[in-house]
């Protein structure tokens, strides 16, 4: 079975239209998105919809802390986040704030676990940032692989029985065999914010036939999506951010 | 450990299991056949279990991810690998003869040595050139298929520069065989391809004297030695040893990878054209560096110093690329001849490690009677060099940059593809003239190039004159 990952969407229009029409073209059998649907860009509602539809028909999405903040506390966020979740939150119609209100932290199936943050207490949004958090999420779960998100700059971290635990950049298209006899952890890139200094918007295609995971970037209209987030009086640096890709 | 139990006759996945070809080290090694595949198969178990190596483990999984992902004569063909009960890996069993079996029988002549060397040099290029680095090139990991090519076998140690560096994290040991092992990864450094061409080099030392150029050391402080002690210059030991192929492999063992060759692709071109060789002060060298030049280099050693890593294989790849001028001398020719130079030109002032090699065809009769020393005049394959040599003498770039060759041919595209093929030739640059009735009909030499190359080519024409 193909899936394609999607996290971190971000309300970022252009770029998950330009990611589903991209993996559309690879036919996946199935779709799960990581949370983080909606902040800090302009189209929270549009977004919130498209992937309620995508779920009526078998995806499965799950919650992140923006999600989250939209329909309940916002506690913890820096002033930036907060002042555009304050913006979305009078966007979001009650149909779409109870689609997100009742997402769930985390996915399992088979070996494989799907989560927002980290495996990690899901609901504390801790940051896999090295092979310390790494290695923290990995004992937090009897998975073999999880995906997460909530980063926004792809990174592969793998263990091996001798229970060391290496880190890796994964090259866009390269096929990344998930060896059966490791235990890999998948730090997905950001549809809709990369902060990798590549503005291209990021997804992933899970081959569970045999194993193959494959980072996709795709150039989307930046300038289109930048430039609404400015016309919606959203914080500038918001806009400024998706041009540099940071 | 059950591995170790299985017997002739045992089936693992349609894989049937008939003699044991080897059985030590880290794997045991199978004969095997399967209904599906006609070519002989060979099946390698690593030996996973309690008190054996975990480096063995690694090492199976870095050749499952790596194995798969190559393609080509110069590599095993991948046929299935499991990670099961009974973990395995299935190969095509490789037709040829290992070249360890030659190590008992050293030294060899030095035109054995060249030709055996430019074949590892085109597998390693070929290997590069799919983002993959052997990083345990020795005598035992070379099969010499009956069919000529030279194969890389055993990627147990090997890295993909688009894959996870799975025995980078196991251990900050240099990894590799002691004798062969380059300066950079007894660094820890695991990303340049030139770590292969050095390992060729003490390959090709072996091959050359009978002798280990730096001993076999057991320790990390002992393969440190070849940070700073040079080895004694083969002519030293083998005073047969030509000039030419001395310079070429001293050149591979140079500590600093940037003084080596800078691809596999340009060091094969040297060992197949010794003429063409330069020759610097390496090919004179009749002894070791005295005590104080070493001491020297071992006092600089002492900083850690261990150069500059490489961006990525195939960006370092691209940055010295074989460029092919095909040089049609024919008098008519003139304005081409000049816009041909001045194309190849601005290809060089952008690629600084380019390597130029330009071809002109002499063309033959289908059956020529007597050799062209026969035709009376002046020796037409030399006047053609000469001609060559200077249309190429305005480019003013280093000898060591540039070579000339004279191909015979009935038809010219063919051998100039042919050539191009042969060499690993990255870009061929080609004129073409204006059309005429013939050409409309035949094609021309350059259409055809184009049609048949099997790398960039770039066609130039002399502005206002093709029709």
């Amino acid at each position: 079975m193909l899936l394609a990952l999607l996290t971190d969407i971000h309300a970022n229009r252009e770029a998950l239209d330009a990611c589903l029409a991209h993996a559309a073209g690879r036919k996946p059998d199935r779709y799960i998105f990581l949370g983080d649907l909606v902040g800090y860009g302009a189209d929270p509602g549009y977004v919130a919809d498209v992937v309620k539809d995508f779920v009526a028909q078998g995806a499965i999405a799950l919650k992140g802390n923006h999600d989250e903040a939209a329909v309940g506390s916002a506690a913890g966020m820096n002033e930036t986040a907060h002042a555009a979740i304050v913006w979305t939150r009078a966007q979001l119609d009650e149909q779409q704030r109870r689609f997100l209100a009742g997402l769930p932290l985390s996915h399992e199936e088979g070996d494989r676990l799907f989560v927002h943050a980290s495996a990690f207490a899901p609901d504390r949004w801790g940051y896999v940032t090295d092979e310390f958090e790494a290695a923290k999420s990995f004992g937090a779960t009897r998975c073999r692989c999880t995906f997460c998100g909530h980063l926004h700059v792809p990174a592969v971290y793998h263990v091996a029985l001798t229970g060391r635990c290496g880190a890796f950049t994964p090259v866009p298209e390269a096929a990344i065999p998930l060896l059966p006899q490791r235990r890999w952890l998948a730090v997905l890139g950001a549809v809709g914010q990369p902060r990798d200094r590549n503005p291209d918007a990021c997804y992933a295609l899970l081959d569970t036939r045999n194993a193959h995971l494959t980072y996709y970037r795709v150039p989307y209209d930046v300038e289109g999506a930048a430039r609404k987030v400015r016309e919606a009086g959203l914080p500038i640096s918001l806009s400024a951010r998706l041009l540099a890709g940071r | 450990m059950a591995s170790r139990q299985l017997g002739a006759g045992t089936v693992i996945d349609g894989f049937e299991l008939h003699e044991l070809l080897h059985g030590g080290g880290m794997a045991a090694l199978w004969r095997v056949t399967h209904p599906d595949f006609d070519c002989p198969l060979v099946m390698k178990m690593p030996f996973i279990g309690w008190g054996d190596d975990p480096g063995a483990i690694v090492g199976f999984e870095v050749e499952q991810m790596i194995l798969p992902r190559l393609s080509g004569p110069h590599v095993p063909r991948f046929i299935a690998a499991a990670f099961s009960d009974h973990p395995y890996l299935v190969m095509e069993r490789i037709q040829g003869s290992s070249l360890k079996a030659l190590v008992a029988d050293l030294p060899r002549p030095p035109e054995e040595v060249a030709a055996i060397g430019a074949k590892i040099a085109f597998a390693l290029h070929d290997i590069h050139r799919q983002h993959v680095i052997h990083f345990d090139v020795k005598p035992s990991n070379v099969m010499m298929r009956d069919s000529g090519e030279a194969a890389l076998i055993d990627f147990g140690l090997s890295r993909h520069e688009r894959m996870p560096d799975l025995l980078a994290e196991e251990t900050r040991l240099p990894v590799g065989t002691a004798a062969y092992i380059a300066p950079e990864q007894v660094h820890g450094v695991r990303s340049d391809p030139r770590s292969d061409l050095f390992a060729l080099g003490v390959l090709l030392y072996v091959f050359l004297t009978g002798e280990q150029p730096f001993g076999e050391p057991t320790t990390t402080a002992g393969m440190r030695t070849r940070l700073y002690r040079d080895p004694v210059p083969p002519r030293a030991l083998r005073p047969d040893c030509p000039p030419w192929l001395q310079e070429v492999v001293l050149r591979c063992l140079e500590v600093d990878p940037r003084r080596r060759h800078q691809t596999g692709a340009q060091l094969a071109l040297d060992l197949k054209n010794p003429e063409q060789v330069r020759l610097t002060e390496r090919a004179e060298r009749q002894r070791q560096d005295r005590l104080a030049a070493v001491a020297k280099r071992w006092l600089r050693t002492r900083g850690g110093d261990a150069g500059l890593p490489i961006e990525t294989v195939s960006a370092h790849l691209a940055q010295a690329p074989i460029i092919m001028a095909a040089v049609d001398l024919a008098p008519e020719f003139g304005s081409l001849a000049d816009a041909l130079r001045l194309t190849v030109q601005r290809i060089l002032s952008i690629q600084p490690a380019a390597r130029l090699t330009c071809v002109n065809v002499l063309k033959t009769a289908l059956l020529s009677i007597g050799g062209p020393e026969n035709t009376g005049g002046a020796n037409p394959y030399l006047q053609r060099l000469v001609e060559l040599k200077a249309w190429a003498r305005p480019l003013a770039i280093d000898e060591d940059r540039i070579s000339f060759h004279i191909l015979e041919a009935v038809d010219p595209a063919a051998a100039l593809v042919d050539y191009a093929n042969r060499n690993h030739v990255d870009h061929i640059v080609i004129g073409a003239r204006g059309s005429s009735t013939v050409r409309r009909y035949l094609g021309s030499i350059s259409s055809h190039v184009v049609a048949e190359a099997s790398c960039s080519v770039t066609v130039v024409r002399v502005p206002g004159k093709a029709h």
